[in-house]
């Protein structure tokens, strides 16, 4: 890892352990927007890693923003990171200018459409997007949509459109957003690089590094309990079988972080539709198993909400479903797989 | 409790250079292998091949020059591996030997035995078997008991191996023995040495496994003596010398590629159309496929950059291991097809040659239970 993202490591991982706790956890389950978080994000520049230097952004990478965003996971911070920063990168690359304020991505189901039309020298956008994550607390809406045949990226502001509130597993806002005829802010060609389900796409690779941050902390969490509750005069981390367990978890932990950082490098290099794909498979299969080895290592004292445990599992089972499950990926990645034949998959996996 | 790193990386463009030449070469060697022998992966033994390997530069690419090695880095190494395995090459006559007993030698050998060893092992001509466990001593490995007594000029040997898989077949083989007992430290006085498995007072026999094929093998000795210079390293120096051989078995491509000939079998089968629950399967195995593959290179490159990274190799194998083995169990669950010996499809005799053999990818080299040990060990748990 080079320098600057190591320093980057440092920057995220103190303003989160010293900002993310439990009663701004709490506090965000009711509704309330940590707005001096926020801004914090926003002042240290974790939100824009891949916007240019010239339109004030950190011209990085994904790697860069890899650390970001499995940080933000591993600490479960409650707000939009990740979607601004895959918002304000196809906004970026569609040589769009990026409103300061967290965005937020839309459509996040595969079977979804919104449209563009023309309307004078404007354009306007139409359609219903889903559980779109941070929708009511966003102030922008990034969308890839088309309009005649064209993919476009288009910049919509909250207050245009129409929320209906709901919520995931955590308590985040998962709101369906209703553009009728809606004016946007801006509009313009999917930059190179911008594939049609780009929302989605890269929507599930910034789960998948969510997630592998979630791990991080299951396994680190659950391994320190091991050796701190004591049954039977000892501590139960003595125990073979719990032993075992932390293994097993210790291995998907592993195997997690590893998919996740193999999609983002190859975000780096260019087309990642087969690493994004293994990864959400990979890491979302890893999210199941991992949280139910933490809460049987914690017994009873971690199915409490007193217990910090359930902030990340419960963000776990929902984010493993967000950008399109497990299940969503495998087939696409076995579609194509079957499609290149059997002869082409080793080179194709070591040419990755 | 430590963390985990897998940093990933780049293989280097001389590495990816070698890859086309090592394919164009298993093309042409293994032309149409039928899959179901591809599918013994690194127990095929073939002592022509071997040579061949040996011819091309292929073993002991990493050793020095003047031990008839190749100087090259080991991530060159790491694509020769992978390649062969993903082939189905028949690799075991001088894998052994040029993954643990070679480096075993450059590291703990006198400069005679690496003499005399090492450049026939580069050429393929020297195979190699490992003498660890024994009837009492499977995962317990301090608790060896076959003696090896001082007499005039060497030792004298008298107990038994087991699972001594090839021990028929190699020429040498690096045995593991007891030259001192102190039941409070057991782990002292083992010894390791080159015997030469042709010596008087050895007597083998095959142990037939549950498919009944012959790898393994029960080696029993009775007053064999080995001369004083066969001892690799110091007496009671075996404990320390063996667990860094066994470092050398963990994280390599063979502990995640066993059952890839019936990943391929499966995706002929599902056809370039699958149904959606076929898609889905194959899409799982390779998600899986592909993770494993850059944990198992970013453990090369760690070594490559001079690291010791122990506890992330027992995770790899550990996960590995894992997913070879349930790749039987989930083309049964997706096709129900029967198992085959030596008729029906391709895809039937590969699931009946990998389905009887997936029980063995986690007790090799270590088991399951001992290797998570290691991992707990390295979260702090024990």
């Amino acid at each position: 890892m080079n320098e600057l993202r190591t320093i980057l490591g440092d920057v995220v991982t103190r303003l989160f352990t010293e900002r993310v706790t439990k009663d701004l956890l709490e506090s965000a389950e009711t509704g309330a927007w940590p707005d001096a978080l926020w801004q914090a994000v926003e002042e240290n520049g974790l939100t824009w890693p891949l916007v240019p230097e010239s339109k004030g952004g950190a011209g990085g990478t994904w790697g860069d923003a890899f650390v970001v965003a499995r940080a933000a996971g591993r600490h479960v911070v409650p707000l939009p990171i990740v979607e601004t920063i895959v918002g304000s990168w196809l906004l970026a690359a569609s040589g769009l200018d990026v409103p300061s304020g967290a965005l937020t991505l839309a459509p996040v189901h595969r079977e979804e459409r919104l449209r563009l039309s023309r309307a004078g020298n404007a354009w306007r956008l139409s359609g219903a997007a889903a559980r779109v994550p941070w929708g009511r607390a966003a102030g922008h809406v990034v969308v890839v949509a088309e309009a005649d045949g064209r993919t476009m990226v288009a910049l919509a502001a909250r207050g245009a459109v129409e929320v209906k509130a709901d919520q995931n597993l955590a308590r985040e806002p998962r709101d369906t957003l209703l553009f009728e005829q809606t004016p946007v802010v801006a509009a313009a060609a999917a930059g190179g690089g911008v594939p049609p389900q780009a929302t989605l796409l890269y929507g599930a690779l910034a789960r998948s590094a969510q997630m592998a941050g979630g791990l991080d902390y299951l396994l680190r969490q659950a391994s320190q309990y091991a050796t701190e509750r004591r049954q039977f005069g000892k501590p139960i981390g003595s125990f073979q079988v719990i032993q075992q367990n932390l293994a097993v978890l210790a291995g998907h932990t592993a195997a997690a972080g590893t998919a996740a950082a193999h999609a983002f490098g190859a975000a780096d290099r260019g087309d990642a539709a087969f690493e994004i794909a293994a990864a959400k498979v990979r890491v979302g299969e890893a999210a199941g198993i991992a949280a139910s080895i933490a809460h049987q290592v914690h017994g009873a004292i971690g199915f409490t909400y007193e217990h910090a445990l359930q902030f990340t599992t419960r963000r776990l089972w929902s984010w493993r479903a967000e950008f399109g499950s497990e299940s969503d990926w495998a087939v696409d990645l076995g579609r194509s797989v079957a499609e290149r034949g059997a002869d082409a998959l080793w080179p194709h996996l070591t040419s990755r | 409790m430590q963390t985990f790193r897998f940093e990933l990386g780049e293989l280097p463009p001389e590495a990816e250079a070698l890859r086309t030449e090592v394919r164009a070469f298993l093309r042409q060697e293994l032309g149409d292998t039928p899959p179901v022998l591809r599918a013994h992966s690194w127990g095929g033994f073939d002592r022509e091949f071997s040579k061949k390997m040996g011819a091309r530069g292929w073993i002991a690419m990493t050793w020095p020059k003047r031990y008839g090695g190749h100087e090259r880095s080991a991530l060159e190494r790491y694509v020769v591996l992978e390649e062969m395995l993903a082939a189905g090459a028949p690799v075991s006559a001088h894998w052994i030997a040029d993954r643990q007993s070679g480096p075993l030698l450059l590291r703990f050998g006198t400069e005679s035995q690496r003499q005399q060893f090492l450049p026939s092992i580069a050429r393929g001509e020297l195979s190699f078997a490992i003498g660890m466990s024994e009837p009492d001593s499977g995962s317990d490995l301090a608790s060896l008991r076959t003696r090896a007594e001082r007499v005039g000029g060497g030792y004298k040997v008298n107990g038994t191996k087991v699972w001594t898989s090839n021990a028929h077949l190699a020429d040498y083989m690096i045995a593991t023995l007891r030259t001192s007992y102190d039941p409070a430290k057991k782990h002292e006085g083992l010894t390791q040495f080159l015997v030469d498995t042709k010596l008087p007072g050895i007597t083998m026999s095959p142990i037939i496994d549950l498919a009944g094929s012959h790898h393994f093998n029960m080696v029993v000795f009775e007053d064999v003596f080995v001369p004083e210079e066969m001892r690799v390293g110091e007496e009671g120096a075996g404990w320390k010398q063996v667990t860094t051989e066994l470092a050398f078995e963990r994280s390599g491509p063979e502990r995640y590629l066993s059952s890839f000939a019936l990943i391929l079998e499966l995706i002929r089968e599902v056809g370039k159309n699958p149904s959606e629950r076929a898609a889905a399967t194959v899409g799982r195995l390779v998600a899986h496929l592909a993770t494993l593959r850059q944990m198992s290179l970013s453990v090369a490159l760690m070594l490559q950059a001079g690291e010791n990274p122990n506890l992330e190799a027992a995770v790899v194998k550990d996960v590995g291991t894992t997913f070879e083995q349930e790749v039987p169990e989930i083309v049964h669950a997706l096709l129900g097809l029967e198992p085959t010996i030596d008729t029906g499809s391709d895809l039937q005799q590969v699931l009946g040659f990998l389905m009887q053999r997936a029980p063995s990818f986690s007790l090799r080299g270590g088991t399951r239970e001992i290797l998570r040990g290691i991992i707990a060990r390295g979260l702090g748990l024990r």
